[in-house]
Parts: C-alpha cells; sequence; structure tokens
C-alpha cells in the first residue's frame, strides 16, 4: 500500500524487537469471536490513476457549465486563485489544532487575523475561531442566550432560513427551550406587532436573519429596541456574509452568529463551510468554541495562543458551553485570505454589483410577472411568484442549462407558486435575460 | 544543550511577519472586478438607513504581500508534511494529495447543495458509496453523514438513543461515562439533556464490569464508550459490558476516536454496539487543517435507523438516487445541507486507494507502530497500565517529576529535538500522562529518531532538569504566557490611534 512507508522487512525486525511472532499477536486482546476474519467489502484497492478517473465518472454526473440562480444560504462567487495556492499548503493542511502555539504561530496568527475582520464586518467586539456553520452556530447562540439571562424561550423569526429553523429546533429539543414563531410583513421584513405579541418575560432572545431568507434586509435598530425594551437580547445570524460590504452591520444585535461561505469556500454540495459567532466583550466568557488571543512570550514577543478554554469542553466537560472541539480551522483560513485579498475596497465594489445583478434582475422578473417584497431593501436574493408550479418552470429551464430559484412552497405555502432567486457578479445580464424569458415562456 | 542529540532538526531561517492590518495602506488592491454588464445602482440610495458608511480597518493590500503574508505564517507551523505528529487520540495521519485534488473536481466543488437532484446524482453517489463502506467496516445497519464533526457525530447519536428510548416511553436520565473519556463526551450528553454519571477503570484500565452492573438500571440511557479506550486498551470484556446496557434496556454508544486501531480487524457491530461516530478527519485521513473541518457520521444499529437525521439518501426503482426527508420520527436536521460533503469525498478517495487489503495493512501498521515505541521506551518512561496497547501507548511522567520535569515540559522539549509533542495530560486517569499515537504512517527511521529523542530528554531531566523546564529553545517564540492571556484577553487587533468599525 503507497502511503504505508515500510518494507517487510522492517515490520519483520520491529516484531522480532516486540517479542511477536505474528501481527495478530498484537491484536490477541480482541475477543477471537469478535476478530474479523474475512476481506471488508469496500472496492478493490485503486491506482492513484484510477481514483481520478472514479471521481471524474462522479462528477461528470453532476451539473457543469449551468447558469446557476441559486442561493438560499449557500451562495457562487468567484474565487481568486490565491486562496487554494495558500491553504494547499501543507503546513496550513496538515496541522493540527494550535494547542501546543510555539509551533502554531502560523495558524493561530491566521485566525487572530480572522477574528479581528469578523468584528470589523459585523461590529461586534469579540468572535470566535469558527463554529461548523451558520445553522448550528445560530442554535449555539441561542443557547449562550440562554446562559447570559437565565431566560427559557425563544423567539425566532420565519423569515429565518427554514433549516437554520430545523437545526435550533434539533439542539434545544431537550434543553427545556420552546421555541415559537415570529411572522413576516407584505414587505418581508419581520412583523413588529406579532413579535411585540411573542416576546415574554421569559424570552432568552429573539433571533432573526439579515438579509433575511427572502433577501430582504431587517430594520436590525427598530427590532433591537423592542427586544431589548423587553429585557432579550438579539441575535442576529447572517447567511450572505458579502452583504456586509454595503449593509450596516447589526451593531444594536448582542450576539451575531454569520456563515462565512461566501467569502471563497466553495459551494461543494453544502460543506464544509463555516460559521463564526460574534458577541460583545462583556459576554466573552459565555462563548462557545475556541478563542485566539495576544501574549507576549518569556522574551516580551508578540506571540498568540488559544485562550480562555476553562469555557471549553476539555476543561468543565458537562459544564462547558458548547460540546465542539473540531472546528472550521481551515475554511476560516480561506475566509481570511479571501476578505484579505478584496479588503475594505474590493467588498464594497463586489457587494455593489451583487446588488446591481439582482436588482436588474428583478426588475426584469417585474416586467413579466410578480416579484413580492417591494418596499424594504433587498441584497442579491428575491422572491418571484408565478402562474406555473416553480418545478415544472425549473424543469424547463434545466433543458436550456439553468439551474432556477428554490421553490418555496414547501415551507411557505402561503407564497403559493413562489420562488427565491439570487444573481452575484457571476451572474452575466445575457444568463439572467435567458431565464427571465424562459420563465415567462 | 546538547545539539549534538538532536538529529532531526536544524535550525533555518525563518521569515518575521506582522499582522495584515499592520501592512495596509489606502489605495493598495489584490483584486480587479470585471465590468459590470447592468446598470449600476447607488446603494447608499437603494439601501438607505441600511447601508454600510465603509469598512473599517479592512486591509489594502497586494496580491504579492498577500502570498508573503501567509506563506511566512505557514513556515511557522508544524505539520504531518513536516515530521511525525505523535498526538495520541488524534490520529494524524497522512493526509494524500489526490484526496485533495479529486474535491476539488468542479462538478462536485462547485455543486449547489439545492440543485435538482438529477444533476446531483455523481455526488450522491459519493455519498452512497462511501455509507455502505463505512457501514461494512463498523458492521452497522444505517448511517448519516450529516454531522460536521466528532462531537456533532456524539450529540447526534446520543439523540438516536433518547428518540428510541423515547419510543419505549422513557428517554432515561442518566449517561455513564469512563473516567478516561474526552472532555466531548460529557459535554454532548448534556447538550441532549442527560446527566452524567461517571464509571471508574480497573486496575487494568479498563471498565469495571462490576462497578458498571452496580450502576446501571432504568434510569441510565446508556454508556458511552470509546474503544479501544483513552489508554489504548481494548476492552477486552465488551460483550459482557454491551449485555449488561441491553439487560436493563440501556443502549451502548462507541466514541470511534480510536477506529485506526479496529478497521479491518474487528467491527463494532459485532461486539454489541448499537451506535457510534467515526472521524472522517482521524482514521480517515481528511486533513485537519489546524483544528477543521471534521466529519462525524454516525452509524447504528437497524432499532435506531427510523431516528436518523433528515435526510435520508434513498435509491429509487430505477436506480436514481433521492434525498428522503418524509422521515416522522427523525430526531431533526443536526447541520443544514448534508454535512461536510468535501470530506465525505476525500474519506471515499483514502478508502479506494486501500481497498481492504490496505485497510487492514494500515491497521496493522498503526498498531505495530505503537508497540514498537512502547518497548522501546518503556525503561526511561513509566508505563501506568501493563494492559497490551493497540493503537497508542500512555506513559507517565513520574520518574521525571522526581526532578520536578513533567510531562508538559517533556512535550515542549520534544520540539527542539524536531517533533511534534504528544498528547499532553490526557487521558485524566493517569497523572502526568505521555499519550503516544504514531499512526500507521511512520517508518522505523522516524519512530527511532522519536525514541532516541525521547531517551535523550529523559537524561536531560536526570541530569539538567532546568533545559527541560526551559524548553523549547529553538521556536520563533518562546514558551507564551497563557495566564496573561486569559486574564486580560486580547482577541482581535486594534488600531493604534482611533477605535474600530463605524
Amino acid at each position: 500500500m503507497r502511503y504505508l512507508p515500510k518494507s517487510p522487512a522492517d515490520r519483520a525486525q520491529m516484531m522480532r524487537e516486540i517479542g511477536c511472532k505474528s501481527i495478530d499477536d498484537l491484536f490477541a486482546p480482541i475477543p477471537a469471536e469478535y476478530r474479523l476474519n474475512r476481506d471488508l467489502k469496500v472496492p478493490r484497492q485503486m491506482a492513484e490513476s484510477e481514483i481520478i478517473d472514479y471521481f471524474h465518472s462522479r462528477a461528470d454526473a453532476n451539473a457543469a457549465g449551468y447558469a446557476l440562480f441559486l442561493g438560499a444560504g449557500a451562495y457562487h462567487h468567484y474565487r481568486p486563485v490565491v486562496i487554494d495556492a495558500m491553504v494547499s499548503r501543507g503546513e496550513f493542511l496538515t496541522s493540527y489544532t494550535p494547542y501546543q502555539a510555539e509551533i502554531a504561530q502560523g495558524t493561530l496568527q491566521a485566525i487572530f487575523e480572522f477574528q479581528t475582520m469578523v468584528c470589523e464586518l459585523t461590529g461586534m467586539e469579540v468572535a470566535n475561531a469558527s463554529m461548523y456553520d451558520g445553522s448550528t452556530g445560530a442554535a449555539e447562540a441561542m443557547l449562550m442566550a440562554v446562559r447570559l439571562t437565565g431566560r427559557k424561550a425563544a423567539v425566532v423569526a420565519r423569515s429565518v432560513h427554514p433549516e437554520y429553523r430545523e437545526v435550533m429546533h434539533t439542539y434545544t429539543q431537550h434543553q427545556g427551550l420552546p421555541i415559537t414563531e415570529c411572522g413576516y410583513l407584505g414587505n418581508g421584513r419581520v412583523d413588529m406587532a406579532d413579535l411585540e405579541k411573542k416576546i415574554t418575560s421569559d424570552t432568552a432572545c429573539v433571533l432573526i436573519q439579515s438579509p433575511n431568507f427572502f433577501g430582504t434586509i431587517e430594520d436590525v435598530a427598530v427590532v433591537a429596541d423592542l427586544v431589548h425594551r423587553k429585557g432579550a437580547l438579539l441575535v442576529v445570524s447572517i447567511a450572505e456574509a458579502l452583504s456586509l460590504g454595503i449593509v450596516k452591520p447589526p451593531v444594536e444585535a448582542d450576539i451575531v452568529s454569520m456563515e462565512t461561505q461566501s467569502f471563497g469556500v466553495p459551494l461543494g454540495y453544502g460543506g464544509p463551510y463555516a460559521g463564526v459567532m460574534a458577541t460583545k466583550e462583556k459576554f466573552v466568557r459565555q462563548i462557545p468554541g475556541r478563542l485566539v488571543g495576544e501574549t507576549k512570550d518569556k522574551d516580551g514577543k508578540r506571540g498568540f495562543v488559544l485562550t480562555l478554554s476553562t469555557r471549553e469542553q476539555h476543561i468543565r466537560r458537562e459544564k462547558a458551553t458548547s460540546n465542539i472541539c473540531t472546528n472550521q480551522a481551515l475554511i476560516a483560513t480561506m475566509a481570511t485570505i479571501y476578505l484579505t485579498i478584496y479588503g475594505r475596497e474590493g467588498l464594497k465594489e463586489l457587494a455593489g454589483q451583487n446588488l446591481a445583478k439582482a436588482t436588474y434582475a428583478s426588475g426584469e422578473f417585474a416586467k413579466k410577472g410578480k416579484v413580492l417584497f417591494a418596499g424594504a431593501p433587498r441584497f442579491n436574493e428575491f422572491v418571484v411568484q408565478t402562474k406555473d408550479d416553480p418545478q415544472a418552470i425549473n424543469q424547463r429551464l434545466l433543458e436550456k442549462k439553468m439551474i432556477g430559484g428554490f421553490p418555496l412552497r414547501w415551507h411557505y405555502p402561503e407564497l403559493g407558486n413562489a420562488s427565491l432567486w439570487c444573481c452575484t457578479e457571476l451572474n452575466s445580464k445575457e444568463q439572467i435575460d435567458a431565464a427571465v424569458k424562459a420563465v415567462g415562456q | 544543550m546538547s545539539d549534538k542529540d538532536i538529529k532531526k532538526a536544524t535550525r533555518h531561517v525563518n521569515q518575521n511577519e506582522g499582522l495584515i492590518f499592520e501592512r495596509s495602506s489606502p489605495g493598495k488592491k489584490a483584486y480587479r472586478l470585471a465590468p459590470l454588464d447592468v446598470p449600476e445602482v447607488d446603494y447608499k440610495k437603494a439601501l438607505g438607513a441600511t447601508s454600510r458608511a465603509n469598512l473599517g480597518n479592512m486591509p489594502e493590500v497586494s496580491e504579492m504581500e498577500i502570498i508573503r503574508h501567509f506563506t511566512r505564517l505557514s513556515t511557522w507551523n508544524y505539520a504531518i508534511d513536516l515530521g511525525m505528529y505523535p498526538l495520541g487520540s488524534c490520529t494524524m495521519k497522512y493526509n494524500a494529495r489526490v484526496n485533495e485534488v479529486v474535491a476539488r473536481f468542479p462538478g462536485l466543488a462547485n455543486a449547489h447543495p439545492y440543485q435538482p437532484a438529477e444533476v446531483s446524482q455523481g455526488a450522491m453517489r459519493v455519498m452512497k458509496i462511501l455509507s455502505e463502506c463505512l457501514l461494512d467496516i463498523t458492521g452497522m445497519d444505517a448511517i448519516t453523514l450529516q454531522p460536521a464533526a466528532g462531537a456533532h457525530g456524539e450529540m447526534t447519536g446520543i439523540l438516536l438513543m433518547h428518540a428510541y428510548l423515547q419510543s419505549k416511553g422513557n428517554p432515561r436520565k442518566k449517561i455513564l461515562i469512563p473516567d478516561s473519556a474526552h472532555g466531548t463526551n460529557p459535554a454532548t450528553a448534556a447538550i441532549c439533556g442527560y446527566a452524567v454519571e461517571n464509571l471508574k477503570s480497573n486496575s487494568r484500565g479498563m471498565v469495571d464490569v462490576s462497578a458498571l452492573a452496580a450502576q446501571m438500571n432504568e434510569n441510565v440511557a446508556g454508556l458511552m464508550l470509546t474503544n479501544p479506550n483513552t489508554l489504548g486498551i481494548f476492552e477486552q470484556e465488551i460483550h459482557k459490558i454491551a449485555d449488561i446496557l441491553h439487560e436493563k434496556g440501556g443502549l451502548l454508544y462507541m466514541d470511534g476516536a480510536n477506529m485506526n486501531a479496529l478497521v479491518g480487524k474487528t467491527r463494532p457491530g459485532d461486539f454489541g454496539v448499537d451506535v457510534m461516530h467515526l472521524n472522517l478527519h482521524k482514521t480517515f485521513s481528511t486533513p485537519h487543517g489546524g483544528g477543521g473541518p471534521g466529519s462525524g457520521p454516525v452509524a447504528c444499529k437497524k432499532i435506531l435507523e427510523p431516528f436518523l437525521p433528515k435526510p435520508v439518501i434513498v435509491e429509487r426503482a430505477d436506480g436514481t438516487l433521492a434525498f428522503d426527508y418524509d422521515r416522522p420520527k427523525s430526531v431533526g436536521r443536526v447541520r443544514m445541507f448534508y454535512g461536510n460533503f468535501g470530506m465525505h469525498v476525500r474519506a471515499l478517495a483514502y478508502t479506494l486507494a486501500n481497498g481492504p487489503d490496505g485497510l487492514r495493512q494500515t491497521t496493522e501498521d498503526a498498531v505495530l507502530n505503537a508497540n514498537y515505541i512502547r518497548k522501546k521506551l518503556e525503561g526511561d518512561y513509566h508505563l501506568p497500565y501493563q494492559s497490551p496497547s493497540m493503537h497508542e501507548v500512555v506513559f507517565s511522567d513520574s520518574i521525571q517529576e522526581q526532578k520536578g520535569v513533567k510531562t508538559g515540559d517533556i512535550a515542549k522539549r520534544l520540539i527542539d529535538y524536531g517533533f511534534h509533542p504528544y498528547t499532553v495530560s490526557f487521558p485524566l486517569v493517569v497523572h502526568g500522562a505521555i499519550m503516544i499515537e504514531p499512526t500507521e504512517s511512520e517508518s522505523v527511521e522516524e519512530l527511532d529518531l522519536l525514541v532516541d529523542a525521547m531517551k535523550a530528554i529523559a537524561r536531560e531531566a536526570e541530569e539538567d532538569p532546568e533545559l527541560v523546564k526551559n524548553a523549547p529553545h529553538t521556536t520563533r517564540v518562546k514558551r507564551l504566557d497563557e495566564t496573561g492571556a486569559a486574564r486580560k484577553p486580547v482577541l482581535r487587533w486594534k488600531p493604534a490611534a482611533k477605535s474600530a468599525g463605524e
């Protein structure tokens, strides 16, 4: 086997030194009746060339060269080549969690830069080293709010990504934490009157998403004002982080949970992505996950370490702020490189292009049919209502090598024949015009 | 210091590099966008009060500086690609490059999770084939690939147990966890609403079966067991353990962190395990990336299948694959979409590169390597448990501690010898633990270098303890002030003059 650096003579020599006659002597602790005496039923050993062919065949059975109009929590943005050139370096790719700080300063400094950039983007004071993704991060933010307030209930906007809401239910089902949902208005924003009714003296937090699942940008300041008057915390979830290039950061929130996939992370059929949690400094001891902090070595030289680990499972065990251990460090590093490439001006310019594409596309769709939720600003997604079933429309589009919007009926039956469309800098005017034409047929 | 003993490493030039923010200056750029082919939109007008004033202290640098910055940072890391990483329970094995190449094929890397099933058959097939391989490797009946990491898999598995017991009328109150367990186990039980009850090990470093029998009752949902356990010892009375749990209606959860000791040699499903997770970033060689991403598939017996997270992949009559969301008994989703798919691709590539013979040889080599190290070091370091070792061996610092040298000091000194340290102070059942897992990826030469280094350090601890206690001596930073870092946390960079943001 080509990954194993031993000759048969090496093995024989080692066994002699250990004093065992056959390799199976070393497996003697396994009771005989449980030893596997056959080959595993897995495909036979393949040459590298065969592995390449095998995955080419799999990749070819997926869409390639299609115009993509899907967003809904996973966004297609251009990935500068520098990202993979850097994260493919073995020193990033094949290093462990940086517990041994003296020989892990590269990862630690990169994550410290990540934490800083997330603070700059979100307007929060501290950020952690990453969560699994936006959905689990949102669930953990909710649990954090419960610890901070001592209250045991939560309100979630229905305009939060449906799968995020499902994950929240899974995480909280045995915590005695009832979750109620609050509706949305005709402009796509949170229904404030409904929200006011839903918040009780038990409400630990209200969780909204902005831009929300319909692409609508929430008025975070107004929501925060109501939530804080009721003594609860506001959690803002961000699924399309590129919006922060032009959208005001949710500075009024107490906790921000963000998915960073838009920052140079491949769509990859849904993962790996990286979530991140950011909050106020005064709440830092309740944040889940790893944190990198600046410190000095014995000679006074600047360096970085994992810190405040008494919150974490390996120290606090069942009293930890979360059970998370492995996070998404390499993906956070990708995001850091992406954010460095576009930087202060590029993120604004790029987000502006996304806004322009979606504005053009929604305008074109509106000429032929109905675009819902007018009256509040949007970023790069919008909801189109059609006469035909979106599934049937998408079948039509597929034949023209286009992947249409995300049908909403399943999660939002009240919207009828509606689907969620996304346009990014990668959708050309030509593609958009073709899609509008095909949908209108 | 006695540089003559250090065979593996030499000192080399190491570039200094500040934070990226310290390189920034207005007007530098590392990007250029394609021209906009639709009318420009004034975002301040379009977004009104929700528009952003500026992007604060986000950096402005050129592409050349970015390459130098991240390349320089990378050289400050130790990595498997540089040498042995003997971290116990972490299974730091070789991460094959072909895995990285195939995961980046556009058809896989650019697939949107909501693209229609008819243009996602390739991705679903990868998940299906990997699932089938993992089921035979574990001896289980059903599987989900959705969990994003090991601890996430633990949570999923305990939720399955909870749902199953609930369906039988009583989810029960407690989970038993051995004192040698990973910290994620008790933290997971707590998230799933269970109280944790500690289970003591016996003098052989295994579960005390009579204590288990005494503690097991109708209030206990089950046991979370790592096997081989964190001492690297196979739980020889595994079936007795399973029987005791099953007799009282409980379930056996296996933490699969140490599966690298078992693949192709024995199957948890055959020795009584009801549900377990695998760490694809350990046993199945997906890269650790400085802390993640991982992937933690959960495999279970038939009785738990109805409760698996949704969706699950099903094969239709015509041979095509689809996601089944109609799972009324499901515990729900544990993550959006389908899990860390990119890791599924890599794990399958690893499995194909090995085949049945390679997987078995891998396990044998991993166990052989650990026993070789044990044999070579048992005179120099105290071995607290005499039971046979599987894929890892745990020593203690009790000999060296007599001179005031502790496991953490020995670990730091190992850095000077060109190695990443072993796992320090874990498992908690061994005072001053030195936990070594070589994996199958090390040659005899590399193992001998580690043995020589550990022996040299044992001598130094005897003759010049201060040398060891002040290590490392050759790194770009010396021991860092962790207490100071925690007392006054500095968790982000700030510009000297004005405050950040808006």
